[in-house]
């Protein structure tokens, strides 16, 4: 396996007296398409909550190309490559299109000069050119000018990534990017992810559609009530007798288990 | 011109500059209800300089302009850590904290007032008004206006984006109370007189419904709110006893005519506002409506060339 581009050691977090996440340790290898999965309430969105800064680790350490980023503040990690998506699409709904994705290039265009300066006043300025060629390269450019409320969901999730991607991230973070959306669109989603991911971006995905994991990811690390109990290859992951367990209950999982022993003798 | 038209139009000059004071926190997400403070300490700072010292006017009103600004860059730290009504009402406070601090002041003439001896017609009014216009499209047009709307919409994301979300909150609202600052010098001198009571807790109201009722979408918004409102009551001053007595002589009644007389005009501005609140809550100008007569006319352009 590859260098881990960001790695988590030892991690806890508690909200006074509970705790969320317990003493969670992982790697995400660089180049990697690593998925992060749990059943509901595992802590998969706290951890990228605590990736992104929105939270503060209780203990432990989370490192990127080996430095820590703890002491941070949040606003600062986009700029050293951690971009994010939400699980609710969190998109500026006052902004049009290319305004959302305008504000992705802040870590960049954020000084001074980079602030006074028109984005639109005087014709298109690079930053404007620059916005509306990432969303033609990713077949979204029908309406850049748009008001980002009016249009429909699956756009509005694929603006949500584009807006991170514009950021020039080394790793993506998506929260269920294929959460509320049909077949066609999850395909859609996935070719568009596949893309990304070629050009060199690692990815760290949170979702619940096993069959977008299992084709989309390459790496997989399961959570259950905060604790880490799988980390390896997502064509094993449905096998492991404990995610079983955590997905469908003990019984169920002695149930399937003796199942596939049996297809297995027979 | 008539002292009537010319007084029309420095008041409606200084509102809208007033407007756009109070425009850029609201963009920002910040509702400012202490515009009459800011008012009020560029037209004292303005009236106390001009009466002293004989500044020349645009120096009493620089000064006006930067004594407000950065009261409100000091203010802003404390106050933005409240969040809401909490915000308002803090920002009310501080304009009833600047109205009590004149009104005991001796030396600012108190409960009197003070006359200002330099006196400007309306035609630097409308200027100043028209440069701060510009500053303020201008504005909205860069980088920095483009994080204030986004702060607007969502802090957590936006500061995720890589924001310093404070400093653009401190900076638009610090800017808003120079701006608010140089109306009121600019009001000292048209009006060439200042008593604490015309900077009251009314015309804080006012301000920021001409800037959400005008719209806080766009830079439009303010110039519209401040233009309509500024405008109505004058409007319905003129027009509201010709429309009177045309109803009057079209049902026969001879005579005069009861109420509605000249000064229901203000109860016809509340309806209207209630009217605004109801069926346009996001105000007369929205980005929607600009981007639509935009595209429009970017089409209208294609076909006409292809």
């Amino acid at each position: 396996m590859s260098a881990s581009l960001l790695s988590l050691h030892a991690v806890s977090k508690n909200f006074g007296g509970l705790a969320v996440i317990s003493d969670v340790s992982f790697d995400v290898p660089q180049g990697s398409r690593t998925a992060l999965i749990g059943p509901n309430g595992a802590g998969k969105t706290t951890i990228f909550n605590l990736i992104s800064g929105v939270f503060a680790p209780s203990e432990g350490e989370i490192r990127l190309e080996g430095q820590t980023i703890d002491a941070l503040p949040s606003r600062s990690r986009i700029g050293l490559g951690i971009a994010r998506s939400f699980q609710n699409i969190r998109l500026m709904p006052h902004l049009s299109v290319v305004e959302n994705v305008m504000l992705g290039q802040q870590s960049r265009a954020g000084n001074l000069a980079g602030m006074l300066t028109p984005l639109s006043l005087f014709g298109r300025s690079k930053y404007r050119r620059e916005a509306e060629d990432l969303l033609e390269s990713m077949g979204l450019s029908t309406y850049p000018g748009e008001v980002v409320a009016t249009l429909p969901y699956g756009i509005r999730k694929k603006i949500e990534v584009v807006r991170a991607l514009v950021a020039k991230p080394k790793i993506l973070l998506l929260d269920e990017p294929a959460a509320g959306l049909n077949n066609t669109e999850t395909a859609n989603l996935r070719d568009f992810l596949m893309t990304i991911s070629q050009s060199g971006v690692t990815l760290l995905v949170v979702e619940h559609d096993m069959s977008l994991v299992r084709s989309l990811c390459d790496h997989a690390v399961v959570l259950n009530f905060g604790r880490k109990i799988y980390d390896g290859s997502t064509r094993t992951v449905q096998e492991d007798p404990a995610v079983l367990e955590a997905y469908l209950g003990t019984r169920q999982a002695e149930k399937t288990r003796n199942q596939a022993e049996a297809d297995h003798v027979a | 011109m008539s002292g009537y038209w010319a007084g029309i139009l420095s008041i409606l000059a200084i509102n809208v500059i007033f407007a756009y004071g109070i425009f850029l926190p609201v963009a920002t997400g910040q509702l400012n209800l202490g515009g009459a403070g800011f008012q009020a300490l560029g037209a004292y700072s303005a009236a106390y300089l001009s009466a002293m010292y004989g500044l020349p006017v645009p120096v009493t009103v620089g000064v006006g302009m930067v004594v407000a600004g950065v009261v409100g860059f000091l203010i802003a730290f404390p106050i933005l850590r409240t969040r809401g009504v909490y915000l308002v009402l803090a920002t009310f406070a501080f304009a009833e904290v600047v109205a009590g601090t004149i009104l005991n002041s001796d030396t600012l003439g108190g409960a009197m007032g003070m006359s200002v001896p330099a006196f400007i017609d309306w035609e630097v009014p409308v200027i100043v008004a028209v440069c701060v216009t510009l500053f303020v499209f201008y504005l909205m047009s860069t980088r920095f206006g483009l994080t204030m709307r986004a702060t607007h919409d969502d802090e957590v994301v936006t500061d995720l984006m890589g924001v310093n979300i404070r400093m653009v909150q401190v900076s638009a609202f610090a800017i808003g109370g120079a701006l608010a600052g140089l109306a009121g010098g600019l009001y000292a001198h048209a009006f060439s007189f200042v008593e604490i009571q015309s900077f009251n807790a009314l015309i804080s109201i006012y301000v920021l419904l001409y800037v959400l009722l005008g719209g806080t979408q766009t830079a439009w918004g303010p110039l519209a709110g401040a233009a309509f409102f500024t405008l109505l009551p004058e409007f319905l001053r003129s027009f509201l006893p010709t429309v009177k007595s045309a109803l009057a002589a079209l049902v026969g009644i001879e005579g005069p005519v009861g109420p509605p007389d000249d000064s229901w005009r203000f109860v016809i501005l509340g309806a209207l506002t209630i009217a605004m609140m109801v069926f346009r809550p996001e105000g007369l100008i929205t980005r929607t409506m600009i981007e639509r007569l935009r595209f429009r006319r970017s089409t209208a352009g294609k076909e006409v060339t292809a």
